[in-house]
């Protein structure tokens, strides 16, 4: 229970459904304070007590369990050294695959327990994942490298419900959280800033910015501090031969160069993916399949042929995407089902 | 299915009498600074109140100055005591390192803001402050000691400190002597003057009185500063209208329970020893923290090996046990206790450590609730492990 409203309804409901549930906040900081100034919906002392409060108005017991030296592991050393590697994480997936349904799941099912329920929105029926009746905060994609293992031990009570059903329904149960607002950006970043959270960690690493053709046209504080498919910031001192936007084609993290180019340059049509889960209803694809697949959060759908081979997944896309990075889930899906998921590696 | 309560030491039921005396005055106006006949009223049950608690305590009616707890008891202690030594240069304060952070805490804030130096006095693997620490800490420099605080009996772990002979060194520097003697009272026999401590706190919902009440006994001649400012109700010490419904439960609580202690104490270390053999017989390898001859008849700390204390906590909440670990942050994380730590135990000991506290509801049932599921229970917190 996060302290926000979508954790609050799916305890009441499971609790409803006769369940013996136990709510259980994730204490991801030794030092709570110091991730957020204000409570936007995790992390934060606030969403402690709020936590407690709708553990305590749904009658359920409510304990805090520290998982703050896993999550800076497994999760925030993570995504530093994912950035320093020239690849783009995504640290909500990283959460749900190492802590919630990892860390939390294996020490409740010691302790007894059965399943771990979030509020997460998307559905699960029959141990299936599938997207949310909600498009907007469908949550499928940073749910898609959970095992089938894992997935059988979870719970999604919200899978049905749009946002607002959700909050409508917490001000009907009289859960204080009703209006709280979303929480977005990334919870240990307390102002947002990730190129200065980088930094901080990672230190200044100058290196140079050059077009496709190998000219250098200016220069950066770190690699790090860029994603494939960026447009703003790059502090290119001249501007394109033809006068358009430039975007970040690669990231090198060896020779620290960030290679720009048009936004032509940034359409791919394969990928290669690397460490494969597949947890869905269909077999592992031997040969190619036609399904679609989802290369970021909240991002667009593409038609596909995928298929595996050996350990990796190889991805034909019907159409061409852009700002493909490589360290994000290639999440792979038949209609709204998610049959698997993979790391991108490389993208042509 | 009722619960097994064992967290008398955080707060117990209130008892019969207490109810009877608080509730008596709860619809009676009447404020005990008033002139007036409502006004001298409430000043007679306050009066009696404070007679009464200070016959149970041995006091003097005037030592006895109320507050709205133990913390507030302790805070009144240590920091009006620093505050009125200071001025004559004694900046000193020596604690002892398992003392309650009620004290504990507004030291490290004088520390850390009011220049004061504080020395924690080692205690040893059963928690006991040793009379040679305190004198070799005293002896550097007995003119720079402001205070000297030292428990009754500690609140975790349940070691009874010997604080007559800590007292008499104190004295022997006219330094004067603070003791929290909320875990003791109702449990041990705790007289004020015959113990010749010079501040001693004490508070109502640990005997059975109600949450809210509570007094810092303060021999005669001796003056802390205040820490609340204004009417000046309890001898120009603290301020802040008195409630009177509360002070009369509190006295009630008080006497009862000092009225019953020698009766309580026998009972309820019959029954722990009991608890504790069970516990050890289910668990083999569990350690009793703490003295074990030499504790509050109503506490068993146990450290289970393997075992986190918060684990062990759910598990037999859910089981109908409620006890208790010790301290928490703010953020509801546990951290290992200061007490055990000071104690020499590892932070692993520390961690999977528990406290069961009897009080006088407790009964034979309770403890074959606990021994029921002990076993089962620590051998699944063990298989969680220490995360």
């Amino acid at each position: 229970m996060s302290g926000g409203v979508d954790s609050a309804v799916a305890a009441a409901r499971i609790a409803e459904a006769g369940h013996d549930v136990t709510g259980v906040h994730l204490a991801l900081s030794a030092n709570p304070q110091s991730y957020r100034t204000g409570a936007r919906g995790c992390c934060t002392i606030e969403d402690s007590r709020d936590a407690r409060r709708a553990a305590d108005v749904i009658g359920i017991p409510f304990y805090v369990w520290d998982m703050a030296e896993r999550f800076h592991r497994d999760v925030v050393e993570d995504f530093v050294s994912e950035y320093a590697a020239g690849r783009t994480p995504n640290p909500c997936l990283r959460c749900n695959e190492k802590i919630k349904f990892e860390a939390v799941l294996t020490r409740a099912l010691a302790l007894g327990f059965d399943a771990v329920a979030t509020g997460h929105h998307a559905r699960l029926v029959d141990g299936v994942l599938s997207r949310s009746p909600d498009a907007a905060k469908d949550q499928s994609y940073v749910l898609g490298v959970l095992t089938r293992e894992q997935l059988g031990h979870a719970i999604f009570p919200l899978g049905d419900s749009t946002k607002a059903q959700v909050r409508e329904e917490a001000a009907r149960r009289g859960l204080t959280v009703a209006d709280k607002p979303d929480s977005h950006d990334i919870c240990f970043i307390a102002d947002g800033d990730t190129r200065r959270f980088l930094a901080d960690r990672l230190g200044a690493a100058p290196g140079p910015i050059v077009d496709v053709s190998g000219e250098v046209v200016g220069t950066h504080e770190g690699a790090y501090g860029f994603t494939v498919g960026q447009r703003k910031g790059l502090r290119v001192d001249r501007p394109a031969p033809d006068g358009r936007p430039r975007y970040v084609l690669s990231i090198e993290p060896v020779s620290n160069t960030v290679t720009v180019g048009p936004r032509s340059a940034l359409e791919v049509t394969t990928i290669v993916a690397a460490r494969p889960v597949w947890n869905g209803p269909v077999a592992e694809p031997r040969e190619p399949l036609a399904c679609t697949v989802q290369l970021r959060a909240h991002g667009e759908v593409y038609g596909c042929r995928a298929q595996l081979s050996g350990d990796e997944v190889h991805i034909t896309l019907d159409a061409p995407a852009t700002g493909v990075a490589a360290g994000q889930a290639a999440v792979l899906y038949l209609d709204d089902t998610v049959i698997g998921s993979a790391t991108i590696v490389t993208a042509a | 299915m009722e619960s097994a309560y064992l967290d008398h030491a955080a707060t117990t039921p209130m008892l019969p009498e207490a109810i009877e005396a608080m509730t008596a005055q709860l619809g009676v106006v009447g404020n005990a600074s008033s002139l007036h006949a409502a006004g001298r009223r409430a000043r007679r049950v306050v009066e009696e109140a404070r007679e009464n608690i200070a016959d149970a305590l041995d006091a003097r009616p005037s030592e006895v100055v109320f507050t709205s707890g133990g913390t507030e008891a302790d805070n009144l202690a240590v920091k009006g005591l620093y505050w009125a030594r200071r001025a004559r240069g004694a900046t000193r304060i020596l604690m002892s390192a398992a003392e309650h952070h009620a004290a504990l805490d507004p030291a490290h804030w004088l520390g850390d803001h009011q220049d004061a130096k504080v020395e924690l006095l080692e205690v040893d693997e059963l928690g006991r402050v040793h009379p040679q620490t305190l004198r070799d800490a005293v002896e550097r420099d007995p003119e720079s000691v402001a205070l000297v605080s030292v428990m009754w009996a500690n609140n975790e772990v349940g070691t009874v400190q010997p604080v007559r002979v800590l007292a008499a060194i104190a004295h022997n520097h006219g330094i004067p002597f603070h003791t929290d003697a909320v875990q003791a009272v109702g449990q041990l026999p705790v007289a004020f003057a015959a113990s010749g401590v010079d501040a001693m706190a004490v508070s109502g919902h640990k005997v059975g009185g109600p949450i809210g009440a509570g007094a810092l006994l303060l021999a005669r001649g001796v003056d802390p500063v205040p820490v609340l400012h204004g009417g000046g109700q309890e001898r120009d010490v603290r301020s802040g209208t008195l409630d009177a419904p509360a002070i009369a439960g509190f006295a009630a609580a008080v006497r009862t329970a000092v009225d019953r202690q020698a009766e309580t104490a026998a009972r309820l270390t019959a029954l722990r020893d009991d608890l504790i053999s069970r516990v050890r017989e289910a668990v083999p390898d569990v350690i009793l923290n703490g003295d074990p001859v030499n504790r509050l008849p109503g506490n068993a700390h146990f450290s289970f090996p393997g075992c986190e204390g918060d684990a062990l906590l759910m598990l037999l909440d859910a089981k109908g046990v409620e006890c208790s670990t010790g301290s928490a942050c703010s953020a509801g994380v546990a951290q290992p206790s200061h007490v055990l730590l000071a104690m020499g135990a590892d932070a692993v000991r520390a961690r999977g450590s528990l406290r069961f506290s009897l009080g006088h509801t407790s009964t034979r049932d309770d403890v074959d609730r606990v021994a029921a599921v002990i076993g089962t229970v620590v051998e699944r917190a063990r298989r969680a492990g220490l995360s």
